[in-house]
């Protein structure tokens, strides 16, 4: 494979180094604050009110392990029932490929615009710019898809890629980019969702293609199910005449019942609702209502790598709610462009370096090291993803891909042989308790080379005076 | 790897580049799977039945204080003040010309108003209503599939009185007939009495967004107005 996979943007820096820099952005910090303490405290009502929720939760799990443990049966069956239905199924090894069938597809139907449903796969694979390389405009339809594509920006969180923008911002961005807005446009809310309905209503009426992703395919029946709340996806999924569906191979659920589930744990999950506005379900092709050509595009690009991973393997249950982006106290400091990734988060941070599957790309497998290990996201997790587990054991994996000769390797192997040998183990202990001359305020903020390395971060608890092997035979021995 | 150059055939699913493909994504699943997990067994121990909440006497009463929640309008009628409360309601809206499925109820059609029905053969022109007719109406009248109280939603699965889905999406207004009989508790309810191979849409208040500092704020792309009339049978 010698093409990289779009899911990291080209030149980020590693995830410290744009950590630093983001942290730096008081503006963002402010936003990001608001945001996710406003939806924190939602969807912790939202979810009290279901006294079940824990075991909606074991249930969405299991029904994702076993779409998983059987997905190439899973995947035959659903190819079986949508192509039965009307419905055209197509795979893709690779975003190129594709990007690829998906051009192809636009350009058969001679249309030079498409309108676009929000979605993480075709973000995923970076298909919006290799249309236009191609002759095509995409149009993106969401409202923080459309603040982030107007603002010539990038995505910040799964569910609202806007959210580092606050309203002021975003008036300002409308103001710039839609030459149709009123000089008076107010920051209000109400004004600006009006401002993004003038700006799309003709395109969504004209277009002749839409492009959607899919949050959950049932292979038994072949439905295809998109969850929404603003109407852009209704319009996407109805109005024009051909669809193309990009859909990544682990999105399936295994039968209709199923989704008795996830509508539960999805909406409450990610918006932090009942249930969301609008949930559209097709199968194939519905002569005389929707579009009357139904293309799926069924996307690897990287998830049966994450698959081969016994422990790293559970990351590809993700429903992408969001929870644990808004929960996570790296995510809400640094935003999620630090992570360089359509993916940011905890989630990015598992998800992210398995699909990239390059143990040579830095970027990624800096993006384990993207938390504090506190566990909020697995709590908060619909499908029980175990992100701290993952976490840890990628960052094994990096360790291993870097060699004997990495650092933590060698301070690992340094540390075996001091602690094999009782003399040698005792003066390390004295030697560490040193470092007491460094402390203030019982912290070390900065040890010297390796060690600072570690303290740009953190700060080291002051040793103590004696380690416990002295002090006991000081007072027992 | 995908040849670029290499064009998608008309019958691009036949195509060698699909069936390669296609062979190699299932293999490498199979590849990746050679620890052979088992797949669990599913806990179906959530609750398909709910008790409703403190406060609630009926299934009815959850299910207008759950549409009132997103802020839609509800009207609670007899079935004998139906006719009667969509032609008040139109009236107190001002709405000159209103679209519907070609199966809507005459009665439904109240007087006063212009009925434009879709795909309705006495219609001028006949056929399908298009786009900028959906456009230029004032609203939508259209009854239900159900409705699940737990959530607030109305599923509309292009069966009677409903029509097809774009009927309900163009028009800035949708007044929706929901008949006591329509409604179930729970999700899990709700999606038993469903047919997957019908077109669904679950609508659950007016069009929303919560994409400005995560806050949801009405009226964006589909309707702008729910307006919700829950038929009792009467007494």
């Amino acid at each position: 494979m010698a093409r990289t996979n779009p899911v990291t943007w080209l030149g980020s820096p590693t995830f410290p180094k744009a950590a630093h820099q983001a942290l730096s952005n008081t503006q963002q910090r402010r936003n990001l604050r608001k945001a996710t303490t406003t939806i924190r405290t939602k969807r912790a009502n939202a979810v009290a009110e279901l006294s079940d929720w824990e075991q909606l939760r074991l249930a969405g799990e299991a029904i994702k392990d076993d779409v998983l443990s059987n997905l190439d049966v899973y995947l035959e069956r659903l190819e079986a029932a949508v192509t039965a239905r009307g419905g055209v199924v197509h795979w893709a090894r690779d975003a190129a490929e594709a990007n690829q069938i998906v051009l192809d597809l636009v350009r058969a139907e001679g249309a030079d615009e498409v309108v676009k449903v929000k979605s993480m796969a075709t973000a995923e694979i970076g298909l919006n710019e290799a249309l236009a390389a191609g002759g095509v405009t995409a149009i993106e339809t969401d409202l923080a898809e459309l603040i982030v594509q107007l603002g010539h920006d990038r995505p910040s969180h799964i569910l609202v890629p806007a959210i580092h923008r606050n309203r002021a911002e975003i008036r300002e961005i409308f103001q710039r980019e839609m030459p149709e807005v009123p000089a008076d446009l107010s920051d209000d809310p109400r004004a600006l969702a009006e401002a993004a309905r003038q700006h799309l209503r003709r395109k969504f009426l004209s277009a002749k293609v839409a492009i959607s992703g899919g949050n959950f395919a049932v292979a038994d029946t072949g439905s295809i199910a998109v969850v929404e709340s603003e109407g852009n996806g209704r319009m996407c999924l109805t109005l024009p005449r051909t669809l193309i569906t990009v859909l990544g191979i682990e999105k399936l659920v295994p039968s209709w019942r199923d989704l008795e589930v996830f509508l539960q744990l999805l909406p409450r999950s990610s918006t932090a609702e009942r249930m969301n506005p609008y949930t559209s379900i097709w199968s194939g092709v519905t002569p005389g209502d929707g579009p009357q050509a139904f293309h799926l595009v069924l996307l690897d690009n990287g998830r049966t790598a994450a698959l081969a991973d016994q422990v790293g393997r559970q990351a590809l249950r993700c429903i992408r709610c969001s929870a644990c982006l808004n929960v996570c106290p790296v995510y809400e400091r640094t935003g999620g462009k630090a992570y360089g990734s359509v993916y940011p988060g905890p989630i990015g941070a598992i998800l992210t370096p398995q699909l990239v599957n390059d143990p040579e790309d830095k970027q990624a497998a800096s993006l384990p090291y993207a938390s504090s290990l506190c566990g909020a996201c697995y709590e908060v997790c619909p499908v029980r993803i175990n992100i701290p587990e993952v976490l840890v054991h990628l960052r094994e994996r990096a360790v291993r891909a870097k060699g004997r000769l990495a650092p933590e390797a060698v301070a690992m192997a340094a540390a075996a042989w001091v602690m094999t040998d009782p003399k040698r183990y005792e003066a390390a202990q004295k030697a560490g308790s040193l470092a007491r001359f460094l402390a203030h305020d019982g912290r070390i903020s900065q040890l010297p080379w390796p060690g600072s390395r570690w303290t740009s971060a953190r700060d080291v608890p002051e040793p103590p005076k004696e380690s416990f092997r002295t002090w006991w035979r000081r007072n027992r021995g | 790897m995908a040849d670029p150059d290499e064009p998608v055939a008309p019958d691009h699913t036949r195509s060698a580049r699909n069936r390669a493909a296609r062979a190699e994504v299932l293999a490498r699943v199979r590849t990746a799977l050679a620890d052979r997990p088992l797949a669990p067994e599913i806990p179906r121990d959530y609750h398909r039945h709910r008790e409703l909440p403190a406060g609630f006497a009926t299934v009815l009463d959850l299910l207008d204080e759950r549409v009132v929640d997103y802020r839609a309008v509800v009207h609670r009628v007899a079935e004998a003040e139906l006719v009667d409360t969509i032609a008040t309601v139109l009236a107190e809206r001002g709405v000159r010309t209103m679209v519907g499925p070609a199966d809507l109820p005459r009665e439904w059609q109240v007087p006063g108003v212009t009925w434009r029905l879709d795909g309705a053969s006495d219609q001028d022109g006949g056929g399908a209503l298009s786009v900028s007719d959906l456009d230029g109406a004032d609203g939508v009248l259209t009854g239900c599939a159900l409705a699940i109280a737990e959530t607030g939603t109305i599923v509309l699965d292009a069966g009677a009185a409903q029509g097809r889905r774009a009927l309900t999406l163009v028009p800035d207004y949708h007044l929706c007939v929901v008949h006591a009989n329509q409604v179930v508790g729970t999700v899990p309810e709700g999606v038993a009495r469903l047919n997957p191979a019908r077109p669904l849409t679950f609508i659950s208040g007016p069009s929303a967004t919560s994409d400005i500092e995560l806050d949801r704020v009405e009226g964006v792309h589909g309707p702008r107005t729910l307006e919700v009339i829950l038929v009792e049978p009467s007494a």
